[in-house]
């Protein structure tokens, strides 16, 4: 469940229109070391499958996303791998 | 005594300084209120210019204006360089001439090439975002026969958004023109999983590459390059061979805007709408250093300095400002060296960019020619 997941960098991407957010995600990926649990906060409809596309490419773990309110933002969870 | 500084005489900075010029002229004159415009050199660059200078269309002299003759002479025009922001204490600190205090504040200092940041990408890549990267391309394009040339787009955002789906289109047809074009393989890669960022520009382009054999790779963020094996090694665990890279670099805003808390990365947060900054009173930000949801491109600095134009008239005057950015954007897309498309949008509105066509290419060549008019604000 996603209220159990304390992700150790949240990337708020809100307002950011696609790709701004995966962007956004990729430029701290980069500087992080495997194992770090990351929320990055959205609210691009488009971004909400974009991004877990890309982090299943790149061999990263796609923890969950999550929707609040009505499509307002989603969460999408993330834990990188080597 | 109102005093307005702007940082930077790029396009935001000197059409801002203008437009100021000619609505306060009156109050100018009165002494009511002081424009000043501060540059870090004498000139101003149209990178635009530098697109064309690899295919030899171009010199990088073009690209090249004193600002002097380009902002009118009621504005206080200093070449210096800001060291350092104060918002608190409205100050700027400068390293020829002291400091310099304001009482509104706009940043036009642009965005700065960060290719350090990817290793081996200084060494084994090229890029045409800079006068000396451009003739540098335009020497190793003019020995290119044969192999595989690879755009990387790597920084995103950048400026100029269309450039790099140009550069591959002008290439293609320079290739062509020389017959040179079956002995080259041409790939471009995009960090996302379509070739541009923009949906509609995605969509446009996509034929025109299929047509050309133009291949793409997306989800493609290097990571790091090998100038001595000339591969690329990406973040997603793909490699890729080149024998000519062009890349488009990293991007970074100004450590000035970092050191004073204005923004993460070096770009300014700002209102979408209104470019007021978000941690301080009476900044503004506009062009590349403003980080808005629209392209970091000419005309969205030149639409932006409009708005901001009048949001500081009214200010000067005592005035409540209304005047907001739309998120206009404008921009001519070369899908060739004789064809082009043009494309409008804004934060509500999508691009819908049409079949290129000869027109609008000249169309194009004439705007680059006349776009010193623009800066000088009357266009």
């Amino acid at each position: 469940m996603s209220e159990s997941i304390s992700p150790d960098v949240t990337v708020d991407s809100r307002g950011a229109a696609c790709p701004g957010p995966l962007m956004d995600l990729i430029g701290k990926i980069k500087q992080a070391d495997a194992g770090t649990v990351f929320e990055l906060q959205t609210n691009d409809s488009s971004s909400s499958h974009d991004v877990p596309e890309w982090v299943e490419k790149a061999g990263h773990e796609l923890l969950d996303v999550v929707e609040h309110g009505d499509g307002e933002y989603w969460s999408i969870f993330v834990e990188t791998r080597e | 005594m109102t005093r307005i500084v702007i940082v930077g005489g790029g396009t935001g900075g000197t059409v801002l300084a203008n437009r100021l010029a000619d609505k306060l002229a009156p109050d100018l004159k009165r002494g009511d209120v002081e424009v000043t415009l501060v540059n870090d050199g004498p000139d101003q660059v149209y990178k635009p210019t530098f697109l064309y200078v690899p295919f030899g269309e171009a010199t990088v002299e073009e690209a090249r204006h004193p600002i002097v003759d380009l902002v009118d002479r009621t504005v206080d025009f200093r070449v210096d360089r800001v060291t350092s922001i104060d918002t608190d204490a409205k100050r700027l600190s400068l390293q020829r001439d002291g400091a310099l205090e304001y009482d509104y504040l706009v940043l036009a200092t642009g965005a700065n090439l960060a290719p350090d940041e990817v290793p081996g990408l200084v060494e084994g890549g090229h890029h045409f975002y800079g006068a000396a990267g451009a003739e540098k391309l335009r020497d190793a394009l003019a020995e290119f026969e044969a192999g595989h040339l690879v755009l990387s787009v790597i920084g995103v955002p950048h400026m100029c958004p269309a450039a790099p789906v140009e550069f591959v289109m002008m290439a293609d047809q320079w290739l062509r023109e020389r017959g040179r074009r079956e002995d080259v393989d041409i790939t471009y890669t995009y960090p996302i999983q379509r070739i541009h960022g923009l949906e509609p520009v995605a969509e446009w382009a996509q034929p025109l590459f299929d047509e050309r054999g133009i291949e793409a790779e997306t989800f493609f963020n290097p990571e790091s390059v090998d100038p001595d094996e000339r591969v690329i090694e990406t973040m997603e665990g793909t490699e890729l061979d080149y024998d000519l890279l062009v890349a488009i670099p990293p991007h970074s805003g100004s450590p000035l805007v970092e050191e004073a808390g204005l923004g993460d990365g070096g770009w300014v947060a700002v209102d979408n709408r209104t470019l007021e900054a978000e941690h301080a009173d009476d900044v503004y930000a506009i062009g590349d250093v403003a980080d808005v949801a629209t392209s970091k491109a000419g005309s969205v600095a030149h639409y932006q300095a409009g708005a901001v134009a009048d949001r500081l008239a009214s200010q000067a005057r005592g005035q409540v400002p209304t005047a907001e950015y739309d998120g206009k954007t404008m921009c001519f897309v070369e899908s060739g060296t004789d064809e082009a498309a043009f494309i409008e949008f804004s934060y509500e509105r999508q691009p819908e960019p049409r079949d290129p066509n000869q027109f609008v290419h000249w169309g194009k060549l004439a705007y680059n020619e006349a776009y010193w008019l623009t800066a000088r604000g009357l266009l």
